[in-house]
């Protein structure tokens, strides 16, 4: 079994809409993962059905007990992040602005604060319209995206492909360098990084690749509405070449990257998508092929 | 007055939108919104960009710094208590030493005032810079998150707080603040203490769902919201049906434009050559007149204040961060 | 020596587990011995932020000569693991435990 994780450093680079057309391309044949959970979208061109829901659990807020409280106000004191008020009459932690630091719990005489775990969201495993099962989440009001739900969401994804008996697992990867990511990539036998000719796309696709030759995960890239800007389109290949990333294809910019979005569909549906289509169709083979290989 | 410009989702013509609404402010120095001074604060710190449409003078420029502690090997015990009560995975006690990551850090100081050997002091450490440029007609203040730091709501916090100071509430100051996209924390510490929200979507599927998230996370701030459209025209009805059947005001659609994109890709601002441009500019103008007069019964739900319990200790820094 | 290894089980037929922070089992072999131990990282999964550090911790506290995984520690568990004073080898992450030892006896790995 191969998994296959989809990153771009930065948002915006069209890397959902093709991470999404490979799931189509792929159809029955794996398990889909949406861990860019911040910004998951990845279910508004899959169609997941939500068959099956789990709540999710991560980082804890206090409560404070108005039964044992004495009102001395030194959780108060200690809080930097000023979530205790005095709400009619009584200590009260407001869970937008508590980060969980525990502070207040540890220091409070009668001990009348207790940190609970937060439902933070919930995670799903649903049926696609492509015919394959995908595991994505959801996530609450102020609440982020964590290595740890990274992790759940792709253990689910390997476990469901076990059970199922399908080969690959493509995962829709966490933007960014920090705990999501690496939990993304740690475990990955292929990563393709999508990105775009400018210079924050050039920037953010430096610093992630970092993290991927660290890992020594082979990568492949995409260039996307690489007409937009030659110039550093040029850049960008340099930098395929000079650090052996396999250079899968270059796209134009094109609005039926949009246009098909707005129909709900995946680029490889979308009717008048032509040329696109026969790009990303042949950018899965070749992503295949590499895989295969590693 | 507080206004934020936020969305849902990136790409939406939030930073096009704040930065145009800040030139119109300016120079039309309305009667009723109070704009002698118009200030335009860009909180997207892990990537600011829409400085990248005004030209201006830099006019201060300082380092902005989070609270980290750092180890006194000369006063530890080692007894571990730090890497207890750290709720963050931020201290580590590996044999006979202590490790902090600042990364995970959350600056809460409970490591540093809990150490019985006071060998933890927080320290501050750069996490990102300040800027203030004065622009021909407006005040610009962005911050930008050095590489590496990921804590975005700490310098946000703290910009806002050199915004408030310097420039506070009264009748000629009227600050705009272009919010990072999305809903998650950084978001919620840009917009908790504005008077209104401005949401900025496109009418397709995507802005429609990301644009529903964004308003669930509104209410739960008790923040009055209204819609602006952008690049309306391409898309479908769903946005409009949504904000009809919750209520929500639509303060303008922008129509969906080839020259305001290429306009947008020299840096340039757009409603003095798109006249459309210019009328949704007016037509928001009005409505935050309206909101700020109190004339408008704006979808909302005013949350009850709450008396903040905290005492301030002259000892106790600006929280999060800024130096001791 | 001792040789640790991340692994998904406590057996030498077990998977090596290749991920680093996230590990389900950290496995130690005592080549003196012969004697393999194991300690249980599945509450690693409850750790939001920072899971790498935590899980590098316990290689400190355990003191193998020699870790062996899959593909490597993120940039916070390397420090913690640059502490421990251990040579580190990746790339088995497609390996058994059995077959990892084998392959790193034979010096088939590449250190980290």
């Amino acid at each position: 079994m191969k998994e296959i994780v989809v990153i771009s450093g930065k948002g915006g680079t069209g890397k959902t809409s093709i991470t999404a057309s490979f799931a189509f391309l792929s159809g029955k044949d794996m398990v889909a993962a949406d861990c860019d959970v911040d910004a998951a979208d990845m279910h508004l061109l899959m169609k997941p059905d939500f068959a099956h829901s789990e709540p999710f659990y991560s980082g804890v807020i206090a409560e404070i007990d108005k039964e044992t409280c004495i009102h001395c106000g030194k959780c108060a004191e200690v809080c930097r992040f000023d979530a205790i008020s005095i709400i009619n009459g009584e200590y009260y932690a407001d869970p937008i602005s508590c980060e969980g630091c525990g502070y207040c719990s540890r220091i409070c005489p009668p001990k009348a604060i207790t940190m609970q775990e937060q439902n933070v969201g919930d995670w799903y495993r649903s049926s696609t319209k492509a015919g394959n099962t995908m595991i994505h989440a959801r996530l609450g009001i102020g609440a982020e995206n964590s290595g740890k739900l990274v992790a759940k969401v792709k253990n689910e994804a390997k476990a469901e492909a076990k059970q199922e008996g399908k080969e690959l697992v493509l995962v829709d990867g966490s933007p960014g360098i920090g705990c999501p990511v690496v939990s993304s990539l740690s475990g990955a036998d292929l990563v393709v990084l999508v990105t775009e000719p400018t210079l924050s796309g050039l920037h953010d696709i430096k610093r992630v690749y970092e993290l991927v030759h660290k890992f020594k995960i082979p990568a492949a890239c995409i260039i996307n509405k690489a007409d937009v800007n030659p110039e550093i389109t040029e850049q960008i290949k340099d930098f395929l070449e000079q650090e052996k990333i396999e250079h899968i294809a270059d796209f134009p910019y094109d609005e039926n990257f949009t246009r098909s979005m707005t129909m709900g569909q995946t680029i490889v549906e979308y009717e008048d998508a032509g040329d696109l289509k026969d790009k990303l169709q042949a950018s899965w083979l070749k992503v295949q092929e590499l895989v295969a290989t590693s | 007055m507080k206004i934020a410009i936020a969305s849902g989702k990136g790409g939406t013509g939030k930073t096009t939108l704040s930065t145009n609404l800040a030139q119109y402010l300016a120079e039309r120095k309305r009667q009723i919104l109070p704009s002698d001074h118009v200030i335009l604060t860009d909180l997207d710190v892990e990537e600011p960009n829409s400085g990248l449409f005004i030209q201006g003078e830099l006019r201060h420029q300082e380092d902005r710094h989070k609270m980290i502690p750092s180890w006194d090997k000369s006063k530890c015990s080692l007894c571990g208590i730090c890497q207890q009560v750290c709720n963050f995975n931020a201290v580590i006690k590996l044999g006979d030493q202590i490790m902090v990551f600042p990364e995970l850090c959350h600056s809460c100081y409970a490591c540093s005032e809990l150490c019985p050997d006071n060998a933890l002091p927080m320290v501050p450490e750069k996490m990102g810079v300040l800027r203030q440029t004065e622009a021909e007609k407006f005040t610009f203040v962005e911050s930008k998150l050095d590489i590496g730091q990921e804590q975005a709501v700490p310098l946000i916090s703290q910009t806002i707080d050199y915004v408030e100071t310097h420039f506070p509430e009264n009748s000629s100051n009227m600050k705009l603040y272009d919010s990072p996209p999305g809903t998650s924390c950084p978001v919620i510490e840009a917009v908790k203490d504005v008077d209104f929200i401005i949401l900025v979507t496109e009418a397709t599927p995507f802005g429609l769902h990301d644009l529903t998230l964004a308003v669930d996370t509104m209410r739960k701030l008790a923040k009055p919201c209204g819609v602006v459209i952008n690049r309306y025209g391409i898309g479908n009805a769903g946005v409009e049906s949504y904000c009809r059947d919750e209520g929500i005001d639509i303060l303008a659609r922008i129509p969906n434009d080839r020259r305001a994109a290429e306009l947008y890709s020299r840096g340039k601002l757009m409603y003095k050559e798109i006249p459309e441009i210019a009328e949704a500019l007016e037509q928001i103008t009005q409505y935050l007149e309206a909101e700020y007069t109190g004339k408008k019964g704006t979808e909302a739900l005013k949350g009850k204040p709450a008396e903040t319990a905290r005492k301030t200790s002259s000892s106790k820094t600006e929280h999060r961060g800024g130096t001791e | 020596m001792k040789i640790a290894f991340t692994a998904k089980g406590t057996a030498w037929e077990s998977a090596v587990d290749p991920r680093f922070g996230r590990t389900d089992y950290i496995l130690v072999f005592d080549e003196e011995s012969g004697e393999m131990s194991s300690v249980d990282n599945r509450d690693i999964a409850d750790t939001a932020h920072g899971a790498g550090p935590q899980t590098a911790k316990k290689l400190f506290d355990l003191n193998p000569d020699v870790l062996i995984t899959g593909n490597g520690p993120g940039g916070n568990a390397e420090a913690v693991l640059k502490k421990a004073a251990l040579k580190m080898y990746a790339g088995a992450g497609a390996m058994t435990v059995k077959e990892a030892y084998e392959a790193y006896k034979n010096g088939e790995l590449k250190e980290f």
